[in-house]
C-alpha cells in the first residue's frame, strides 16, 4: 500500500491549520472589537465558506488562481509558478474551507473574555502585546484549542474544493479523500476500504483528543 | 500632589459632569447611588474610557485634555485601579500576578520587593496559589499588592467591598486603611455607603445622576448637607416642601399645615425641608416645634422602631413623617396611636 496520500493529507492539513490559526485569531480579535455594522458584514463574508458547497469554493478559487486568471497569471508570469494542480494548491482550498471554523470559535472565546482583565493589565502598566499573549490568549485557550483541532480535522477531510484545484495525481496531489474516491471509481473496493479505515482511525483519535482536552480543562478550571 | 478631574461625557440621555480634586489630605470619597456615574468617572481617570471633554491632571502632569488633544494610554498614567471584582489574572499565581506588575529591574531586587509586598499584605503561604483558590479577602489583598507593585502615583478604589460577604468587611476595611495610610499619593474611594465613606475618607464629593457637588468634609455632609441628593446619601429620610414663614427664623410647611422655628437662617434656593428620622422624638405640648400626629404604621427593626406618622392637620397625600427611636422608648410610651413629637430647630435641614 502506497502511503503517499496519508503523508500528503497530513502536510496539507498541518500547513493550512497553521496559517488559519494565525489568520483566524487575528481577524477574530479585531472583528470582536469592531462596530456592530462592520462586524455583521465581515462575519457573513468570513463564515460563508462554512455553508457554501466545497465545489462552489473550488470554483471561486479557480476564478482567482487559475493560470489564466488574475492571481494565477500574475504568479505564472512573475515567478513561473502554477498555483493549481500541485500538492500545495490544496492548501488554498483547505485554508479557505477551515477558516470559518477557527475564526468563529476564536471569536466566541474572545467575546466571552472578561475585558476588565485587559483593562486592569493596562492600568498596571503592562504592554498590549503582553496582555494579548499572556492574559487574553491563556484565558481563551480552550476555545482556541478546540477551534484548531476542529479546523485540522476538517482540513484532513476536505474533498470538493481540493479535487477541483489540485486534482488527483497519484504520488503528487493525491490525498486520502481523493484517493478513496478514485479507488472506488476504478472498482478497487478493498483498497478503498483500507483508506476509509485509516481515515476513520485518524478522525476518531482527533475527536477523542478534543474530548480529553475539554475534560481536563473542566477539572483545572472548576 | 493632587489629582484633579474635570470630565464631561454623554451616554444617550445620561450626562456625566464631574469636577473634583483629590489631594493628600486623606482619601476623597465619591459617594452616590448606583448608576450615578461613579465607576465611569474612575474609568475616565484611569484612561479606560475617553471623556467627551475636560481634563485630568495628576501631580501637575496632564493625563487627558480634550482641548490640548492629550490622551495618555492607561499604561503611562500610573494610576492604580482596584476593580470591584479585583480582575486578578486567573492563569497566574499570586506571586506571578504581583511579579508581572513590577517595573523592569534586577532579578534580586524583584524578588525582594515581592517578598516585601507579600509580607505587607499578609499573603504568606498563598504565593503559589491561583486566584480562584483564594478567599475574597486574599483576592483583594493580592489585587492591592499588585497595584502597589506597579508603583502608582494615585489609587482609585471602585467599591472595594462590593464583592465580599459583610462579616469579612470590617477586618479588611482596617487593613485597607493601613495600606492607604502608607500610600503618599491622592486616592479616590467610590462608594454608595455613607458609613464606609465616613470611616475611611476625609472629604466627600456627592454624585447625583452624573452631576458632582463641590467636595465637603464628611462631618459637613452629615451635619449640614446643602442639596436634597447630599441629604439623601447622608441618610436623611424625610423630605417635605418648605416656604419661609411669618417672622424671622420661621418656616412654613403647607403640606402638613405646620410652622417650624429653624436655627439656620433662610437662604435663596431652598425648596425642601429635610428631617432625619432619628431627630424626631416624642415630646410634650410645651416643647418648641412640637406637633400632634397619628401613628400610621410601626415596623420593628433590629435595635429600633420605625414609626410612620401623619401630622394631625396634614393633607391626605402629604408625605408621612418617619421617626426612628430606641425600642424601650417606644415601649414606654403611654399612648402609641396618637402621639406628640418634636424636632429641634438645629435639626431642620434646609435643602436646595
Amino acid at each position: 500500500m502506497d502511503w503517499y496520500p496519508l503523508f500528503n493529507s497530513l502536510r496539507i492539513a498541518a500547513v493550512s491549520t497553521v496559517i488559519v490559526f494565525f489568520l483566524g485569531i487575528w481577524s477574530a480579535y479585531y472583528i470582536a472589537k469592531a462596530p456592530r455594522a462592520v462586524k455583521g458584514l465581515l462575519d457573513v463574508a468570513l463564515t460563508l465558506p462554512l455553508v457554501l458547497p466545497p465545489t462552489v469554493v473550488g470554483y471561486l478559487l479557480l476564478l482567482i488562481l487559475g493560470p489564466k486568471r488574475i492571481a494565477g497569471r500574475w504568479a505564472l508570469e512573475t515567478f513561473g509558478l502554477r498555483l493549481t494542480m500541485t500538492w500545495w494548491s490544496a492548501i488554498f482550498a483547505t485554508a479557505v474551507v477551515i477558516f470559518p471554523l477557527m475564526y468563529r470559535t476564536a471569536r466566541g472565546a474572545f467575546e466571552s473574555f472578561d475585558e476588565t482583565l485587559a483593562q486592569a493589565g493596562k492600568t498596571l502598566g503592562l504592554s498590549n502585546t503582553f496582555i494579548f499573549w499572556r492574559i487574553r490568549m491563556p484565558a481563551c485557550r480552550q476555545g482556541i484549542l478546540a477551534g484548531t483541532v476542529l479546523a485540522f480535522a476538517r482540513a484532513l477531510g476536505e474533498y470538493g474544493a481540493t479535487s477541483m484545484i489540485a486534482g488527483y495525481t497519484p504520488g503528487k496531489t493525491a490525498t486520502i479523500s481523493t484517493t478513496v474516491y478514485q479507488l472506488w471509481r476504478t472498482n478497487e473496493d478493498g483498497l478503498a476500504l483500507r483508506w476509509v479505515l485509516v481515515n476513520l482511525a485518524i478522525s476518531t483519535v482527533v475527536l477523542l483528543a478534543v474530548n480529553l482536552l475539554e475534560r481536563k480543562e473542566k477539572r483545572t478550571w472548576r | 500632589m493632587a489629582l484633579t478631574a474635570s470630565i464631561r461625557k454623554r451616554y444617550g440621555d445620561f450626562l456625566l459632569d464631574v469636577d473634583f480634586t483629590a489631594g493628600n489630605g486623606g482619601v476623597l470619597a465619591l459617594l452616590g447611588a448606583s448608576g450615578c456615574g461613579k465607576s465611569v468617572t474612575l474609568r475616565c481617570i484611569a484612561g479606560i474610557e475617553r471623556p467627551d471633554e475636560g481634563f485630568v491632571v495628576l501631580n501637575g502632569r496632564t493625563l487627558f485634555d480634550s482641548k490640548k488633544k492629550i490622551d495618555l494610554p492607561p499604561q503611562q498614567r500610573h494610576i492604580g485601579y482596584l476593580f470591584q471584582q479585583y480582575a486578578l489574572f486567573p492563569n497566574m499565581t499570586v506571586e506571578q500576578n504581583i511579579a508581572v506588575c513590577l517595573p523592569k529591574q534586577e532579578k534580586s531586587r524583584c524578588r525582594a520587593r515581592i517578598t516585601e509586598l507579600i509580607a505587607m499584605l499578609r499573603l504568606e503561604g498563598t504565593e503559589k496559589l491561583l486566584p480562584r483558590q483564594l478567599s475574597g479577602g486574599q483576592q483583594q489583598r493580592t489585587a492591592l499588592a499588585r497595584i502597589l507593585a506597579s508603583e502608582p502615583a494615585a489609587i482609585l478604589l471602585d467599591e472595594p467591598f462590593a464583592a465580599l460577604d459583610s462579616y469579612l468587611k470590617w477586618q479588611l476595611e482596617l487593613e485597607l486603611q493601613d495600606v492607604l495610610a502608607q500610600f503618599s499619593g491622592p486616592a479616590v474611594w467610590v462608594s454608595h455607603d455613607r458609613g464606609e465613606a465616613y470611616r475611611n475618607c476625609g472629604k466627600v464629593c456627592v454624585l447625583d445622576r452624573g452631576k458632582s457637588s463641590p467636595a465637603v468634609s464628611l462631618r459637613e455632609l452629615m451635619t449640614d448637607p446643602v442639596t436634597v441628593s447630599a441629604a439623601r446619601i447622608s441618610g436623611c429620610k424625610n423630605y417635605v416642601p418648605v416656604r419661609p414663614g411669618n417672622g424671622a427664623g420661621q418656616l412654613a410647611v403647607p403640606d402638613w399645615k405646620l410652622s417650624f422655628r429653624a436655627a439656620a437662617p433662610w437662604r435663596e434656593g431652598v425648596t425642601t425641608l429635610g428631617i432625619r428620622a432619628n431627630c424626631v422624638h416624642p415630646a410634650g405640648t410645651e416643647e418648641i416645634n412640637s406637633f400632634a400626629c397619628e401613628t400610621v404604621r410601626v415596623t420593628e427593626d433590629v435595635f429600633s422602631m420605625l414609626v410612620m406618622l401623619r401630622p394631625e392637620k396634614a393633607a391626605q397625600d402629604a408625605p408621612l413623617l418617619r421617626m426612628e427611636l430606641r425600642k424601650e422608648i417606644w415601649m414606654a410610651l403611654p399612648e402609641q396611636k396618637q402621639i406628640r413629637v418634636a424636632v429641634c430647630p438645629e435639626d431642620l435641614l434646609l435643602l436646595e
